[in-house]
């Protein structure tokens, strides 16, 4: 085999290497929404090609203000869905749109776009 | 401080509306006396009136004071000189009561300094009245409390205005404006994709023709292969693809951006990726040819990188339109508003924004006009066409007590009614809100998308790579043009889009689809469980039956006549309270009869009762009160038999001591009941009757509408435990009943369906809400939800099957044996094709239409 084949092919299992190590194993550290004299857990997230901070962890028993801006046009983050708390959001561009929820026990739950395309984490702990 | 705030204002308001007069010394409105209308709320009892009167009484000034219990309002006439708005108002708060001031928010242009804050307040408060007033400088935002009798949102938002700053119109939520909003904003995406087509497209034709001169007569003269003219142009063509990558393909590289910064990747990494990489290779193969062994490697694939991003940015531009027209249904409701209302206030007629009807308010309505909130009919009838709320077809009569709906069409009568629910809390909003939500929602199978989701990207990217690694190290010469292709075409022809939109663009259409036919279905949840039910539970009173009791036979024997039966009979039970009563005396009246009121009226309990009616001795009862009477029955016995049998409750009536004949009432059935069930069983669902009732009454109405399964004589506690027996069989079962009563056994339910009354929309236990209270809506809303999850699963399918087969392709599998090789143009019509066609399909669904099965 010649050497710029056995290069490609190194190169190629490289990148392969680097893509599963990037996208599937590191895990990223999350955030700790603060409190608010209101009571409320508060969190604001950025959704501009994903969700920042995309791993919110909040306390079981306290509600929880998410509050989403959008800044970004593209219609797949239009909407935030909640599924585990029945919550859902339209995100008008560049709006502060606030969802609320008591999360009631320990555990780990998604928050995405419709599509699934931009996702999140909420950490009840 | 609030409160002396009031009573300055108070006093300035009293004082400007009636200046005494110079000459008289007294205002010249109304000899000093004004008149007001204050809306008070936590008035329960007719105690609480007295107290309010009293304590408005006993205000210096007051010259009377009168309150309506059923309006929550006082009516207090005053000396403006000696009482004050706020002064009444406060005597009202000492009193334990609330005046129910509307409250309403509006934006304020143009607030730069602290100072503007007072001056607006201040501009507020002195409008006579405003009861407060509070201005926000970083929300820019007044919050305003007002007596909706004395000023009114225009001369709030006048006030305002002549401070010198402008009202910010603040949409409602939900409201039409808002709606109109996201329309806009699509349009204004749209038309921004469409410039950014056009763009691509230009330059895609120059570099298609250029890319390949050799193709075209003239040009093959003029630009030979390897000439430096054509390298020339080449280097043009390099700029403009560049161009268009940053201008038509700038989402896919941000977005790539973005996601790559989130550790996720989308359709914006791989376009991005593929198109990018097709430019960095043209651009090195035209700036450092001496690199690569042979010039055969140095042609450039400036075309692919133009005429990909252009076409999907134009797959973008389709699937917007596309996905505008899924939400039809929400600006169909939302159109429905009405958005004026003309409102009694101090006695005539205003005609004023919707937004601007308080709960209590008489709202008018006359024939042709739309309903503008939702209320009870106090004065007048007509019929009311409310097919755009409940999907029923024909206009329903309404007389005074019924309930209506806002939004819906007033067809005959003029009428007046009390406002109930208003804003947001009508059942419109409710609904609007509902659908909303419940499009919002997930349906379960998108789990399984969820997950794949998650992988897809990177996967292609793997895909993507493991490609050119196997075309550079195996494939043909040239190897590195070879394994570029695939390795491009990989990138653009997987479409994680597809499968993404899958499921939420039918699951938008079909909750859309049931709320147009009345339909309100919770989530995705509940619309996939109802399409695999295979046990329907239906609750007989006010569910398969009306839930009231009507006259329904009344047998004279003797010689008594049938209409001289039924007059004494009703005249009999005219005083009497009981349910089975009030069915005989409007079964009476509604045949025309004149009641007469009954003399020594008594009430025997469980048996019956007894009175005079025109000097007659009248009883009016069971068999036991016939038998302790001794009153021979002849063979009315057996008539009396035959209709228990048929679920009826008869009743017999004696005159003077001889027989007269029976009168019977019962629940009856409604009139599709029969035609629904049928139409259930034909869909192959089982259909079971629940019932407190007896087996007898029971089954007297399951043979009428042909259910063969009874649970009769079940509590009111076990329905639920009844419902669980019958999943326990191992079936999925659906509940229908009313909301309330009927809540444990809906909750227990697989799919629980809330029967529907008027305006009380947000029923919690529920999955599924029928507006209208037919059964036919059952029937629809299991059509609908397996047209809607045929859609899904089809939409699914196809996501699956394109990338499944579109994939394995663009890598070249064909090659090998046909010599195929997708070319990356094709790949990316392909793709935009593929994501265009599973919106098209969910909008497809809404042509679906009720059967009549």
């Amino acid at each position: 085999m010649a050497w710029d084949k056995i290069l490609v092919d190194l190169i190629g299992l490289g990148l392969i290497g680097f893509i599963v190590w990037f996208f599937w194993l590191v895990k990223t550290a999350g955030v700790r929404a603060g409190l608010t004299s209101s009571g409320y857990q508060e969190q604001m997230v950025l959704v501009k090609g994903g969700y920042t901070p995309d791993l919110i962890v909040v306390e079981a028993g306290k509600p929880v203000r998410l509050n989403f801006v959008r800044q970004e046009s593209a219609s797949c983050s239009e909407m935030v869905l909640l599924p585990a708390f029945n919550k859902s959001a339209a995100l008008p561009e560049g709006e502060t749109v606030a969802v609320e929820f008591l999360p009631k026990e320990a555990g780990e739950y998604e928050f995405a776009c419709q599509m699934g395309m931009f996702r999140g984490k909420i950490i009840v702990e | 401080m609030i409160s002396k705030a009031l009573e300055t204002v108070g006093r300035k308001v009293g004082g400007a509306r009636s200046a005494p007069s110079a000459t008289t010394g007294v205002s010249s409105e109304a000899k000093g006396s004004r008149r007001i209308e204050l809306p008070v709320s936590g008035l329960t009892c007719a105690r609480c009136v007295q107290a309010v009167e009293q304590t408005l009484r006993a205000v210096p000034g007051v010259r009377g004071a009168t309150v309506n219990l059923a309006g929550g309002r006082a009516f207090v006439e005053y000396d403006p000189e000696q009482a004050t708005i706020a002064g009444l108002h406060e005597a009202i708060k000492a009193a334990g009561y609330r005046v129910g001031a509307a409250k309403i928010r509006f934006g304020i242009r143009g607030i730069t300094c602290a100072s503007c804050v007072t001056k607006i307040e201040n501009a507020l408060l002195v409008t006579p009245g405003v009861l407060k007033a509070s201005v926000n400088v970083g929300t820019e935002e007044a919050e305003v409390e007002y007596l909706p009798g004395a000023a009114d949102l225009s001369s709030v938002k006048a006030a305002v205005g002549a401070a010198g700053y402008e009202v910010a119109e603040a949409p409602p939520p939900g409201g039409p404006e808002e709606v109109d909003k996201e329309a806009q904003a699509r349009d204004r995406e749209y038309r921004d994709l469409m410039h950014k087509w056009w763009f691509g497209a230009a330059v895609g034709i120059f570099t298609m023709i250029f890319s390949y001169p050799w193709l075209f007569p003239l040009l093959r003269d003029w630009f030979p292969r390897g000439s430096p003219q054509l390298r020339y142009i080449w280097v043009g063509m390099g700029v403009a693809s560049l161009a268009v990558l940053l201008y038509s393909g700038n989402q896919f590289f941000t977005g790539a951006w973005q996601a790559f910064r989130h550790r996720s990747a989308n359709m914006h990494t791989l376009i991005a990726m593929g198109t990018g990489i097709a430019w960095i290779y043209s651009t090195i193969a035209l700036l450092f040819p001496q690199i690569f062994p042979a010039s055969e490697f140095t042609e450039v694939y400036y075309d692919v990188t133009v005429v990909v991003t252009a076409l999907v940015v134009l797959g973008l531009a389709m699937e917007l339109k596309a996905k505008g027209r899924t939400s039809d249904a929400i600006k169909k409701l939302v159109g429905l508003q009405a958005r004026r209302a003309r409102v009694i206030r101090d006695g005539s007629e205003v005609d004023i924004p919707v937004e601007e009807v308080l709960v209590g308010d008489v709202v008018v309505v006359r024939p042709g006009e739309k309903i503008p909130v939702d209320g009870e009919v106090i004065e007048g009838a007509s019929a009311v066409d409310e097919s755009m709320v409940t999907g029923e077809s024909l206009p329903v009569e309404k007389q005074v007590g019924d309930e209506v709906i806002g939004a819906t069409i007033n067809r005959t009568g003029a009428f007046r009614f009390r406002a109930t629910k208003v804003g947001k809390d009508t059942a419109l909003a409710n609904i609007v809100r509902m659908v909303k939500d419940a499009q919002g929602s997930k349906v379960p199978v998108q789990r399984i998308v969820d997950v794949v989701s998650g992988y897809f990207t990177p996967s292609v990217a793997i895909l993507a790579i493991l490609g050119f690694m196997i075309w550079y190290t195996f494939g043909p010469e040239p190897r590195v043009v070879y394994a570029l292709i695939v390795a491009v075409t990989t990138l653009i022809i997987a479409c994680p889009c597809a499968l993404g939109m899958a499921t939420p663009m039918s699951l938008t259409t079909g909750v859309g689809l049931g709320a147009l036919n009345g339909i309100l279905i919770r989530g995705g949840e509940a619309l996939q469980t109802a399409q695999k039910l295979q046990t329907i539970i239906l609750d007989k009173t006010g569910t398969i039956t009306y839930g009231k009791p009507v006259l329904t036979d009344a047998v004279a024997v003797g010689r008594f006549r049938e209409e001289e039966l039924l007059r004494l009979a009703g005249s009999v039970e005219k005083s009497s309270e009981h349910p089975l009563a009030s069915a005989i005396v409007e079964g009476a009246t509604s045949r025309g009869l004149t009641l007469l009121d009954p003399q020594a009226f008594r009430a025997i309990p469980g048996h019956g009762i007894e009175a005079m009616v025109e000097g007659r001795e009248l009883l009016l009862g069971n068999l036991k009160l016939m038998r302790d009477r001794k009153i021979s029955l002849d063979s009315l016995e057996a008539r009396s038999v035959q209709l228990a049998d048929e679920g009826k409750t008869p009743m017999y009536v004696a005159v003077d001591g001889e027989i007269a004949g029976i009168v019977a009432v019962a629940d009856t059935v409604k009139e599709d009941s029969k035609s629904a069930i049928q139409a259930l069983k034909t869909m192959g669902l089982e259909v079971v009757m629940i019932t407190g009732d007896n087996e007898r009454t029971a089954g007297a109405i399951a043979r009428q509408v042909g259910i063969e399964r009874v649970l009769a004589e079940v509590l009111p506690q076990d329905k639920a435990f009844n419902v669980q027996k019958l999943q326990l069989e191992g079936k999925q079962v659906a509940m229908v009943g009313d909301g309330i009563n009927d809540a444990p056994a809906l909750a227990q339910a697989d799919v629980g369906f809330a029967i529907g009354t008027g305006t009380d929309v947000a029923i919690a236990a529920s999955d599924i809400t029928l507006i209208k209270g037919s059964l036919r809506g059952v029937v629809t809303a299991i059509q609908i939800s397996r047209a809607t999850m045929r859609n899904v699963y089809q939409n699914l399918f196809g996501a699956f099957i394109y990338n499944a087969l579109g994939l394995p392709i663009a890598l070249g599998v064909l090659y090998p044996f046909f010599s195929i090789l997708l070319s990356p143009l094709l790949a990316a019509i392909a793709m935009s094709f593929s994501s265009v066609t599973v919106i098209t399909n969910a909008n497809r669904l809404k042509r679906w239409r009720p059967r009549a099965a």
